[in-house]
């Protein structure tokens, strides 16, 4: 269940409300149950709350693992 | 000759329908005179008659009625006026005709505004100039306030099917059938989604809203026996494909890649949890024609404005079950279902 | 979309489904339940279940909150919506579902009844001061991920001395509902065969991975807690084939760009504050598990519909031919039930696994019903 998207957060409304970015889409999503959130962070956001900071970090260690599979293993000397 | 004004004040725009708007009397004529006469303006409306007398065409005579009933009213693209237009005009262009003439029944709510009222018939009269079909016709009636959603719009139009051309219709689609269409997929739905109240999106993307008569002008000339034409108002492509086919007997074999979408239409898709081939466009066409004719009818379509982003969807295969399924960029296949009614934006 | 179409990759994709079917032995065969419905959403919109080898077999699993909910709650609301003053702010996803009599929230709307549709909490919430002269509830479903939003609902509405706004709230958890599949009678007597789990992501995202620690520990069950997107669920496929081909039992997080351990503790903290555990619940074909749902504390009961308003309860039983309760124990598949597909349709749902898409049944009878002709088995590698 929980259908939930990252999205980009453009600019901070007030006490916990921002607007964020999904493909072009911009959307109010209530901040309330995060801390410290800014200007560019990406958050997953459902039912118009984010739930939680999305790493871009940890996404770009994923995609590159998932690049690796399937991948001919070179052979080794 | 006529010397006396009946109507010494002007319709006062800042004001509100009411009931005496539709009872017949001087206040309805000043209301027919003053907006909708003043906007259509033309020769068969200045006779101010009940009935507009029109010379037949020659060849197939094309009949088609629409309500509308859209709301918001307005919307980025247009509104219930312009689509009163542009929707009937499709529904005669399907039939590969040309649209002659257009008549409008409004029934209106009391206490709509005036202003709101004629920003709609303006609307409507501005996309009729456009696609050069005169609304020849019409009525007015007013009911009580709580009664009516602001303004219900119902056109009704005639056109006529030039001689030469097949007409296409819902039931000719044949296996090795090639499936285009004329361009990006569900803006019109989302604009609408993107302006109803508690959804809190925000887009740029406009209803696609146009009259296509003049894109299925330039398709019947290099090709005049297309097989089907539907433009997939309601219930998207996806819902389209599977009413043909259901007439014809067939089944649909569609490559998502080649599906276009606009990519703000697939992010708030996305977000509501819906699937933008089932979601409605007004400006948009699927032709289904035989695979010889694909190449020259998809280059006319591409040559017109209307039809620059148009695209080679799918096939017609034979499938008695009558599935519509979708190749996806995986290469694994789902069926596009006929849904029971529409898509409800979900949180699972 | 960022960090969205990165993990959509149709070439990535289609080399990780590759290496499941090089990896998965040819002398077993592998039964992964995918717990959440959002996830076999997401292998039947993108077609995956094809892209694997036929030995690896998806079991959809229960997770799917309008699902499990009994017709008896649902029934409440749509009482509760005919009320005079009432106005019942329902999600999208719960408007057809049909409960008594065939009766859904959408058509005693037809009938009169104030129902609305709403995208979250904080719509009901301003409905609430849009109209003070009525009654707003929110009916309130969904797992752990949902919950915490209408938390904050509730403390936002006390905040705001907010006096006509209430929740009636049918929220569930995880955890019972992977144990009510483990625990059963029939996975005792070794009927059941699921031997590893893809574990729900957004759960995940608020009470964190720790929670299916004793799953994985308890009863030696791979189990990956997995994105979404199609990348995200073959990746975790691939670990569970892995660790089962290892003899490994352990709980692996594949979603790491945005699940850990511990979760969201201020979502939790919020969701502590404000609910407490019902002793037991009922849920549709899986039965009346203990501490498995959610209701408000007493000191909230002025926020709470079954406190602000009497609403008897009727308990529905399924129907007799509905194979439901064994479907989503992994036990059936939807073909199995005699009923799939002819009484019971997405049109016309009998049991709770044809209610909503993402349920086992109406996942395989929207998605899978055209493969008449048996699919290929994908092709093994042999370099």
């Amino acid at each position: 269940m929980c259908l939930a998207l990252p999205a980009k957060v453009l600019q901070l409304d007030g006490p916990d409300l921002c607007t964020v970015d999904l493909g072009g889409v911009r959307q109010k999503v209530n901040l309330g149950l995060l801390d410290d959130v800014k200007v560019g962070d990406f958050v997953i956001i459902h039912v118009g709350y984010a739930l939680t900071k999305m790493d871009p970090i940890e996404a770009e260690k994923t995609l590159a693992l998932l690049r690796q599979e399937g991948q001919p293993v070179p052979a080794t000397a | 000759m006529r010397t006396r004004n009946p109507f010494p004040k002007k319709l006062d725009f800042t004001g509100l329908v009411e009931l005496t708007h539709g009872t017949g009397g001087k206040v309805m004529a000043q209301l027919v005179e003053q907006l909708f006469a003043a906007a259509f303006d033309n020769r068969y409306l200045s006779q101010r008659n009940d009935q507009a007398v029109v010379e037949p065409p020659v060849g197939k005579l094309v009949m088609t009625t629409d309500g509308y009933v859209v709301s918001p009213i307005f919307f980025a693209g247009g509104n219930i006026g312009s689509l009163a237009v542009h929707g009937t005009v499709n529904d005669i262009a399907m039939a590969g005709a040309r649209p002659l003439y257009l008549s409008s029944a409004f029934i209106l709510e009391e206490g709509f505004p005036l202003a709101d009222l004629k920003r709609v018939v303006d609307s409507m009269a501005k996309a009729a100039m456009q696609a050069g079909v005169p609304i020849v016709t019409g009525d007015t009636k007013v009911v009580e306030r709580g009664k009516g959603d602001g303004v219900f719009i119902t056109t009704t139009g005639v056109g006529v099917i030039p001689v030469g051309v097949t007409p296409p219709s819902g039931d000719r689609a044949k296996p090795g059938d090639v499936v285009l269409v004329s361009g990006s997929m569900g803006d019109h739905g989302v604009a609408i989604l993107s302006q109803r109240e508690g959804l809190s999106f925000e887009t740029t993307i406009e209803s696609d809203s146009a009259s296509l008569h003049t894109l299925v002008a330039d398709m019947v000339t290099v090709c005049p026996d297309i097989h089907v034409l539907r433009d997939p108002t309601r219930g998207g492509l996806a819902t389209t494909l599977n009413e043909i086919a259901w007439q014809s007997g067939v089944g649909f074999k569609l490559e998502e890649r080649a599906i276009p979408v606009k990519p703000q239409v697939a992010a708030a898709c996305e977000l509501l949890g819906i699937d933008p081939l089932y979601v409605a466009n007004e400006g948009k066409l699927l032709a289904i024609v035989a695979p010889q004719d694909a190449d020259k009818v998809l280059a006319a379509m591409k040559a017109n404005p209307l039809g620059k982003d148009s695209a080679r969807v799918g096939t017609v295969i034979e499938d008695e079950n009558g599935f519509v399924q979708l190749e996806t960029s995986f290469g694994g296949s789902r069926i596009l279902d006929w849904l029971a009614g529409e898509q409800l934006p979900r949180i699972c | 979309m960022r960090f969205i179409e990165e993990f959509r990759d149709g070439t990535v994709a289609r080399q990780v489904a590759s290496q499941i079917v090089a990896e998965a032995r040819r002398d077993r065969d592998y039964k992964i339940m995918e717990f959440c419905g959002g996830h076999t959403h997401a292998l039947c919109r993108y077609g995956l279940i094809e892209l694997l080898p036929k030995n690896v077999e998806m079991i959809h699993g229960p997770g799917c909150p309008v699902c499990v909910l009994p017709i008896g709650r649902l029934d409440q609301a749509i009482e509760l919506a005919r009320q005079p003053n009432v106005m019942l702010c329902a999600y999208g996803d719960m408007m057809r579902v049909p409960g008594k009599d065939r009766v859904s929230l959408m058509r005693a709307r037809a009938q009169g009844a104030n129902v609305r549709m709403v995208f979250g909490a904080n719509d009901a919430l301003k409905l609430a001061r849009a109209n003070p002269d009525k009654q707003i509830v929110f009916f309130a479903i969904g797992f752990e991920t949902t919950t915490p939003p209408t938390a904050l609902a509730v403390k936002t509405a006390q905040a705001e001395g907010l006096e006509n706004f209430t929740v009636f709230v049918n929220h569930v958890l995880t955890p019972s509902a992977i144990e009510a599949i483990l625990g059963s009678p029939e996975a005792k007597e070794g009927r059941i065969r699921v031997d590893g789990f893809v574990g729900p992501g957004h759960v995940s995202t608020i009470i964190g991975t720790q929670p299916y620690e004793r799953f994985a520990r308890d009863w030696n069950k791979p189990i990956a807690v997995s994105g979404f997107e199609p990348l995200d669920l073959l990746q975790s496929i691939l670990m569970i084939v892995r660790q089962l081909n290892e003899g490994r039992h352990e709980l692996e997080n594949q979603y790491t760009r945005a699940v850990n351990s511990a979760g969201n503790l201020k979502a939790q903290r919020l969701t502590e504050e404000t609910m407490e555990l019902r002793p037991s619940f009922e849920w549709r074909g899986l039965g009346t598990l203990q501490a498995s749902a959610l209701k408000l504390r007493p000191e909230f009961a002025k926020w709470d519909a079954e406190a602000r308003f009497t609403m008897p309860y009727e308990a529905v039983a399924d129907h007799k031919a509905c194979a439901c309760g064994d479907i989503l124990k992994g036990l059936k598949k939807p073909t199995d039930c005699k009923i799939f597909a002819t009484a019971c349709t997405p049109e016309s749902p009998i049991g709770s696994c044809m209610v909503s898409p993402e349920g086992s049944c109406a996942a395989y009878y929207l998605y899978g019903r055209h493969r008449t002709s048996p699919t290929p088995e994908p092709e093994r590698r042999t370099a």
